[in-house]
């Protein structure tokens, strides 16, 4: 809050004093300088002219992809149902596993602040930064192509995510029920059972839900590099130029997403409202 | 009277109240994990052949190589940061006015369907395959990847920035509108402080999640790093690889901990 003196020697309130002004508009400044540096490289790697043929291949692949060739969904069931087991078994594991490593990395249960817990942290760290699709590039490498690529690679990204979000929601619980139960003579085992993990308990349920979601999503595009699921159908559909195979794959994809998230928004309002 | 005392034993509440939908979890779940286990066809065999190569990636960040494909490389990783910063100032700035649009508090019930309509659409389909589109329509390159991150980050950015602005307290924005100021100046003084602080996290999280996609989306043609990682791991060249995922680490870091600076520094 700050006051400029106009010449009459009258007041004017403003909303920041000269320093914060300028610092504020340097900021700005310095990211529109940056943002017509991107363009410009962008630009540079840009063929303009199919851009501007754009409008006109976008309607050659509409009219092509239209109408989808409805009788190819007899042989949609089955990827359909591997994307769902890829995200749901690759969700249960990343549980398995993510769960643990929280607490091995909450600061009030690590049993190692100066071992244990910098070294989860750098898995942690490691598994949120890559991609699902990355970690699928590598699991396909590994283990060869298939729906076990994609399951090793959505449960790889997401132990990151629970244990990040869970030892967050462990950090913050309340102590006093720790220390009730602790007072009563129970093991440390015992006191994350009764005190620590009731606490923990909703908001491990909507994170899994939701990070169950998100995982629907990804498994449905795993398939372009190989790990499974309708993403290999997408990937041999657009090779051969099949239009009308490929817009009906996005049709199923479009109605899978929305029926897990419709799900997983009814699941969690359910817990909030408890 | 019978003095017998009934002894019983403390359970824990049970976490699902209702009996069947509990009894339906404890045999519906095995019996899911059976059924989708068994249609799983692995190649056990190729797996473990794999088993040395697993060893050879996590031995390869002990000596990761950076100078054989450094070209590619810094190429890929400028062509990401480029795509990621550029998408995210263009897709906010789509996202404010859709932002505004769609917070039920501000703005007029078509409006509001409109914005909610364009937020879920964003929303529902997702980055690579909008990239496969963009690349058929718009050709290869960064300006196909630019695009779908700009176009991804309307959903994310509009829909929060919209709950955030459902959230403001009345009584400030009241107080601004009790003083006669219209619409722009009342959004301007009366929103735009309390909103903010969550802009700008907003700006910075969906920042370092645009860097994160533009990682991928090479994969499909559209630009960035992801072309270079995809042939690393095509060739099996697993220390390039683990080369340009340190890179990724380090950089994403590096934004989440500018991030909250940041943040700091504006409340």
């Amino acid at each position: 809050m700050a006051v400029k003196f106009l010449s009459d020697d009258t007041k004017k309130w403003q909303r920041h004093d000269l320093k914060t002004s300028l610092m504020i508009w340097s900021g700005w400044l310095a990211g529109l300088v940056l943002f017509v540096l991107c363009w410009q490289i962008i630009s540079e790697a840009t063929t303009w002219f199919f851009v501007f043929d754009a409008p006109r291949i976008a309607e050659d692949i509409f009219t092509r992809a239209m109408p989808p060739r409805w009788e190819y969904i007899n042989e949609l069931w089955e990827p359909l149902w591997d994307t769902f087991n890829i995200a749901t078994i690759g969700t249960g594991i990343a549980i398995l596993f993510g769960v643990p490593m929280a607490f091995l990395t909450a600061n009030n249960t690590t049993p190692s602040r100066y071992i244990i817990r910098p070294i989860c942290m750098v898995f942690i760290v490691a598994s949120r930064s890559i991609n699902s699709l990355i970690w699928a590039l590598l699991t396909v490498a590994i283990l060869g192509p298939g729906v076990l690529a994609g399951v090793v690679a959505i449960s790889l990204r997401s132990i990151g995510f629970f244990a990040k979000l869970i030892y967050e929601a462990i950090e913050e619980i309340d102590t006093t029920p720790v220390e009730a139960i602790r007072a009563t003579g129970a093991s440390p085992l015992q006191v994350m059972a009764y005190a620590v993990w009731p606490q923990v308990k909703a908001i491990f349920v909507g994170v899994a839900v939701f990070r169950w979601d998100v995982n629907i999503r990804h498994s449905t595009v795993l398939g372009l590099v190989g790990a499974g699921g309708i993403g290999l159908q997408l990937s041999s559909s657009l090779n051969t130029l099949a239009w009308p195979q490929v817009s009906l794959i996005i049709l199923a994809i479009l109605l899978t997403v929305i029926f897990s998230e419709a799900i997983s928004a009814r699941i969690r309002a359910h817990i909030m409202n408890k | 009277m019978t003095d017998t005392v009934q002894l019983k034993r403390w359970r824990r509440p049970p976490m699902i109240k209702r009996t069947w939908l509990r009894a339906l979890v404890w045999v519906g779940v095995p019996l899911y994990v059976v059924l989708s286990l068994g249609s799983m066809e692995v190649n056990w065999a190729r797996v473990i052949d794999g088993l040395p190569r697993a060893k050879e990636f996590i031995l390869s960040f002990s000596s990761p190589d950076f100078t054989t494909r450094w070209n590619d490389i810094y190429e890929g990783i400028y062509e990401s940061l480029v795509m990621a910063f550029a998408s995210t100032v263009v897709g906010i700035l789509i996202s404010v006015p859709i932002g505004l649009g769609a917070a039920k508090n501000l703005a007029p019930t078509p409006v509001y369907l409109v914005c909610r309509g364009i937020i879920a659409l964003s929303r529902a389909l997702q980055e690579i395959i909008v990239a496969i589109l963009m690349v058929a329509i718009f050709g290869f390159g960064p300006f196909a990847g630019f695009l779908t991150l700009a176009f991804a980050t309307i959903g994310f950015f509009a829909k929060l920035l919209a709950e955030r602005i459902e959230d403001v307290s009345k009584s400030q924005s009241e107080a601004i509108r009790a003083t006669g100021a219209s619409w722009s100046q009342w959004v301007l003084y009366g929103i735009h402080p309390q909103v903010f602080p969550r802009f700008i996290g907003l700006s910075m999280y969906r920042l370092d999640i645009n860097f994160r996609e533009s990682a991928v989306l090479g994969i499909v043609g559209a630009g960035g790093i992801g072309a270079t990682l995809n042939t690393a791991f095509d060739r099996y060249e697993f220390d390039t690889a683990a080369a340009i995922i340190l890179i990724i680490i380090a950089l994403v870091l590096m934004a989440e901990y500018t991030s909250s600076w940041l943040r700091v520094k504006v409340q």
